[in-house]
């Protein structure tokens, strides 16, 4: 089920919805959204500072120019699973 | 709960039984204190506790649920609302961000308070009922507590609560009734949450009557494969999936002590809410520490967090599927915790002989009708043995 009104758009800048909170468990973390109450998890450490430093980069693009690329496709795909059930959102 | 996986990590079972840094499913019961005396309360419920934690107390633990980003609480009893600072307590978890999910029977559920939880961000509310008619529901629960709960659940709908709970315990009267269960709650804007019988506290003495029998276990296997994405089931089922096809939605593994635990109302921490015995008590929230370090340290959830074997099960082709189902229903019917569930729905739990374990935390009223069971409906009466703990504290103690 997708929460968010417009789909994932990679040359946007998103941030973490202010409404998650991330907790850091050893695969990775664990995220809960407080407005829909649903968890998520995110099983692997290299994406939770990806997500969690998403909001000071301009687009996803070039957050994810730090990544490195062959993990890129995977990690993409993750960040548009959490913009489908509103746990990254388009920066205002 | 979804996962976003991006690379090959272990699966998330394996990543789950090694434990997680905080509970996910917290069950935190507040009183032993209740209006009822359900004949199959796993939690022997009755008489409130006289070292119940204080206000203060309660709060001092809903800090350290703040601080270990414990996101929800699973809030029960007893019936939680016969503590006179409930809707305190529950503003106060609120205020610090760990929502509550709690049980309740509905008694004090009034109109007032319905509006208000309605009202409310990070509430859920749960009524009990275990049948979807009056006769059925109230051989278990008592006379008049169909009424109770349909009035509460008249007052939710009416407030615009938005997907409350009815959660059912299946037993062998209420299997049937599974398709009256999904329509009440669609009459009524609720969700459905049907959760398995387990032979924990007074559930212990009904459980041979009461339980589900071997065709009904197929039944709910087959209604939840058609049912099973509006209904939850609080992952209780998983013994079932033994049967094949797909597994049904959830982890499908024991979460005892690595993501799931108990606090009860004196502060004892247990590895799950079926577990409440000597055996499955891993610490206090007031000693040194608190309720974190018991969740870190405690000796008894290091060793539920280690891979365990599949013991007499190992050998069965479906172990991967069941994971040798729960182990409070093998605990407390007498088996062993590395053999087939007592409910194992290739006959594998079936005949077993094994002697029950004592109960120690039993805070059951002495003149709860309960006590002299049961649950008669169309069946003759049976009456249960009187426990030697009814008549002293030290008798039978070995």
């Amino acid at each position: 089920m997708s929460l968010s009104a417009a789909p994932f758009e990679p040359d946007r800048g998103y941030r973490l919805n202010p409404d998650v909170a991330l907790r850091p468990e050893p695969f990775g973390a664990l995220a809960y959204h407080f407005g829909t109450r649903r968890l998520s998890l995110l099983k692997a450490p290299g994406l939770v500072e990806l997500v969690r430093g998403l909001g000071s980069h301009g687009s996803v693009s070039e957050a994810l120019a730090g990544v490195d690329e062959s993990r890129r496709p995977a990690f993409l795909q993750a960040l548009a699973a959490l913009a489908a059930s509103d746990m990254i959102v388009p920066q205002p | 709960m979804t996962a976003v996986s991006c690379e090959p990590v272990p699966a998330l079972a394996l990543q789950f039984e090694r434990g997680l840094a905080a509970p996910i499913c917290l069950t935190w019961e507040w009183t032993y204190a209740c209006n009822l005396s359900c004949a199959h309360c796993l939690s022997s419920s009755g008489r409130r506790d006289p070292a119940e934690l204080s206000t203060a107390q309660m709060r001092a633990v809903i800090d350290e649920l703040h601080d270990m980003q414990v996101f929800y609480a699973n809030v029960g009893g007893g019936e939680p609302t016969m503590r006179p600072d409930f809707w305190e307590l529950l503003e106060y978890a609120v205020g610090r961000q760990v929502g509550v999910k709690f049980s309740t029977n509905g008694a004090r559920l009034t109109a007032e308070r319905a509006r208000r939880l309605a009202a409310t961000d990070y509430v859920d509310v749960q009524i009990s009922l275990d049948g979807a008619t009056r006769e059925v529901n109230d051989a278990v629960r008592g006379r008049g507590s169909y009424d109770v709960a349909l009035r509460a659940i008249a007052h939710l709908a009416e407030a615009g609560m938005a997907g409350f709970k009815i959660s059912v315990v299946m037993t062998r009267h209420n299997v049937p009734q599974l398709d009256q269960f999904a329509a009440l709650a669609d009459r009524f804007g609720a969700q459905l949450r049907i959760t398995r019988l387990r032979p924990s506290g007074r559930g212990a003495e009904v459980w041979p009557q009461l339980h589900p029998t071997a065709a009904q276990q197929r039944e709910i296997h087959a209604w939840l494969t058609a049912h099973g994405e509006h209904v939850l089931t609080g992952d209780s089922f998983f013994h079932l999936n033994a049967l094949g096809g797909p597994p049904l939605p959830g982890l499908n593994l024991c979460g005892a002590g690595r993501i799931v635990c108990l606090i009860d109302p004196v502060g004892d921490v247990y590895a799950c809410p079926f577990a409440i015995h000597d055996a499955f008590r891993a610490g206090n929230v007031r000693c040194p520490g608190g309720f974190a370090e018991v969740w870190r340290s405690s000796p008894l959830f290091a060793r539920l967090r280690t891979h365990t074997s599949g013991g007499a099960c190992s050998s069965c082709p479906q172990y991967s599927a069941c994971r040798g189902g729960c182990m409070a229903a093998k605990f407390f019917t007498g088996m062993p915790l590395d053999g087939p569930d007592p409910e194992c729905v290739l006959g594998h739990g079936a005949n077993r002989p094994g002697g029950r374990p004592s109960v120690g935390n039993d805070h059951s009223r002495p003149a709860a009708p309960a006590r002299r069971v049961v649950v008669t409906l169309g069946m003759p009466a049976v009456c249960a043995p009187a426990r030697p703990c009814d008549s002293s504290p030290l008798a039978g103690a070995s």
